[in-house]
């Protein structure tokens, strides 16, 4: 999907703040005692995106397709095999380690589960502040200062500063989660599935605040969900993974108005509606997610697509743009 | 936020606890056959709770999990519990099948009343090895994570013989099993994964649950749970785990299901559009109590209680964009100290005068009920 990125590259050249190139990023498989490698899990098989300053754009999927793995490539926080990933200008796969360590507080990550991702160990001062003192964000002298309006400004009063992380609850420790990203003064976070983890009063609190952090601070967030319905409230942008591809990727109103990959219309189909009265004409997708060590020939949607035909499972789709800024790879789009 | 308790009170917390519990206990041994069993309300009726509630005695107090629960789940009907997690839905669930962690946790007053195919009987006063004649027989369980519920050392197959073998008496009796010889068993666990959608169900009988992807082991799970033709399958968040197309599976699967053995399923979940789309009746829980219960179009249509229409606001619903999520303010009370006025109370927006006493449930319409002061919002 090169020329995607390239069109839109084009018109906001000077504000993207990621732009992602053909990523790909493979496991190798491997067997016997020689670890010899008998094949590749294609966690991300070629994936292109850009993200203008400020905006949000929402990676969506089943669990498996690659969404995370994106999400973690992009922050190289995983090694890529091959594509790029510029970051403010910067290829970041080419920063040494002094390079790199200096961009690492412009891009941050927030992850789902907020039990497993703070250390037990640290009271929560010194899990946001850590990473303050570390990269010189503000003088020493008005370090507690920073902290303590990090911490007003995600929700948090001050005052729990001396706390360690079992003294919260789950949205509380959510919230000490985004304040450790957004002291560092990013530009760009990464939030991989923020709020699947909390209850729906929680997770509402949860998104406000995403929303209003993104507003004050101007942030661009990668948005990866399950929760379509979540995304469409959050994103600017959607983009649709199936097995290490994007096979959809158009702005939220037109991908929710008018889905036109199969796949996405039976995602978007399958969002069960609370209202008892809506019957909705389900697709239901039979079977589960092919093995992304072993994909499906062709297009890799046709063992489980309602619409395949014959010449599906023999051509590769490339990435068309049925609307403007709508792009699709199906072959019968 | 300050739970810390002196060395004296803790002591005294304990012995406390210890007394109450083997009360509780000797009680249940003694108890004379008549107060075992019990006569439903309405026999249309599998499960009426009365009143249940159901208690924690925990070294730093007593948590009241349960404090109050009265609903019935009609014959062949689907029930949505509805509530966020702590709310004690989950434990009200295990009450239910007798499976609470003994001996911290006790039903300490109130009735679950089981229709039985030989009598009524009430559940919070059977024995605990009698339970096992009603658990997986009459009343089966479907649990969130099927990797965590399904032994990993044992093949599938044998996991869901076990079910049969030891209610094969019982089940040759009511006729689902012609004979209680290995090899019926064995084609009636086949015949139960086929019923769940498992086309290649000899392949699976001899697979361990590592071999399944999540969504195929949830179908065991639920193959397992309706083997034996229950009365009543209990859903604790079966899809939460699952991707959404997966869910749309399973959704679909257990609907087609529950007509097929015209079973009642009891619900239980978070996701306001699971039980939107499942549900005949909806009960709405929160702290331990039923704020609200009716059916799903009175709770959807015309919610009564402040909490009902939070939880409605709060959750983003595709094609209706608002610039801000509702977000109730405020957090649950402490469970160890629950106040004595309603417990909705300080997150309430309706909040006023009568507010300090505990509301009792009152009629909306015939079939919908909530406890609160307010008429209508």
């Amino acid at each position: 999907m090169s020329e995607l990125s390239q069109d839109r590259l084009d018109q906001e050249s000077r504000d993207i703040t990621l732009d992602v190139r053909d990523l790909k990023v493979h496991y190798p498989i491997t067997s016997g005692l020689t670890r010899r490698v008998t094949g590749h899990v294609r966690a991300v098989d070629g994936v292109s995106f850009s993200i203008g300053r400020g905006n949000t754009m929402a990676l969506v999927g089943e669990s498996g397709c690659g969404k995370s793995t994106t999400g973690r490539a992009v922050l190289r926080l995983t090694p890529k095999t091959s594509g790029e990933v510029i970051f403010n200008g910067t290829e970041i796969y080419s920063l040494d380690k002094r390079e790199l360590r200096r961009m690492r507080p412009k891009a941050q990550i927030i992850f789902q589960d907020p039990y497993s991702s703070l250390s037990p160990r640290l009271p929560i001062s010194e899990i946001i502040g850590e990473a303050v003192r570390e990269h010189n964000i503000v003088p020493p002298e008005e370090y507690e200062d920073y902290l303590d309006q990090v911490m007003e400004s995600c929700g948090l009063r001050s005052f729990y500063k001396r706390r360690y992380p079992h003294e919260f609850s789950g949205g509380q420790r959510q919230r000490v989660c985004i304040a450790r990203a957004v002291a560092v003064k990013p530009d760009f976070i990464v939030c991989d599935e923020p709020v699947s983890a909390l209850d729906v009063s929680i997770q509402a609190q949860i998104i406000n605040l995403l929303m209003d952090l993104r507003d004050e601070r101007r942030l661009t967030y990668l948005f990866i969900s399950h929760d379509l319905s979540v995304v469409e409230h959050i994103s600017d942008a959607v983009a649709v993974m199936y097995l290490g591809d994007i096979v959809e990727y158009a702005p939220t109103d037109a991908i929710f108005a008018r889905p036109i990959h199969p796949y996405t219309e039976a995602l978007f189909s399958a969002i069960p509606l609370p209202d008892p009265e809506v019957k909705t004409n389900r697709i239901i997708l039979t079977g589960s997610l092919p093995s992304p060590a072993n994909p499906p020939s062709g297009c890799k949607f046709h063992t489980r697509c309602p619409r395949a035909e014959k010449e599906c499972s023999e051509i590769t789709p490339k990435t068309k743009e049925a609307e403007a800024g709508h792009f699709v790879s199906c072959l019968l789009a | 936020m300050s739970n810390y308790i002196t060395a004296r009170d803790a002591r005294r917390i304990i012995r406390e606890n210890k007394r109450a519990i083997d009360d509780i206990e000797k009680r249940l041994k003694t108890l004379p056959a008549s107060a075992r069993k019990s006569v439903m309300r309405d026999a249309d009726n599998i499960v009426e709770f009365d009143n249940l509630r159901t208690h924690f005695f925990t070294d730093s107090g007593v948590v009241k999990a349960v404090d109050g629960v009265s609903f019935d789940v009609p014959r062949g009907s689907t029930v949505g519990v509805v509530g966020e997690s702590g709310c004690g839905k989950s434990v009200m669930s295990l009450s239910l099948m007798r499976l609470l962690q003994r001996p911290q946790g006790q039903i300490t007053d109130g009735e679950i009343r089981l229709n039985a195919p030989d009598g009524a009987i009430n559940i919070a006063n059977t024995l605990p090895e009698k339970m096992g004649d009603i658990r997986g027989a009459l009343l089966a369980m479907i649990f969130q994570e099927p990797m965590t519920s399904l032994n990993p050392v044992t093949r599938i197959g044998q996991q869901l013989d076990e079910v049969l073998d030891l209610h094969k008496v019982k089940l040759k009796e009511r006729g689902i099993l012609s004979d209680d010889s290995k090899a019926v068993i064995k084609k009636r666990t086949i015949e139960s994964l086929e019923m769940v959608g498992i086309s290649n169900a000899e392949g699976v009988y001899g697979m361990y649950p590592h071999e399944l992807s999540g969504g195929m082991r949830q179908r065991a799970m639920i193959a397992m749970a309706m083997s034996c033709e229950p009365l009543l399958m209990i859903a604790d968040e079966p899809t939460t785990a699952l991707d959404v197309t997966i869910q749309a599976q399973i959704l679909d699967l257990l609907r087609g299901l529950k007509d097929r053995i015209n079973a009642g399923i009891m619900l239980i979940t978070h996701d306001l559009g699971v039980v939107a789309e499942m549900a005949d009746t909806v009960v709405v829980m929160y702290a331990g109590r039923v704020v609200e219960r009716g059916t799903a179009t009175d709770i959807y249509k015309s919610p009564a209680h402040p909490y009902t229409v939070g939880l409605m606001k709060s959750k983003p619903i595709p094609g209706r964009k608002v610039r801000r999520l509702y977000s109730i303010p405020g957090r649950v009370p402490n469970p160890v100290e629950m106040p004595d006025y309603c417990y909705f109370r300080d997150r309430c927006e309706y909040a006023r005068g009568e507010c300090d006493e505990y509301p009792p449930e009152r009629d909306v319409s015939a079939t919908h009920k909530v406890s609160c002061w307010r008429d209508g919002i």
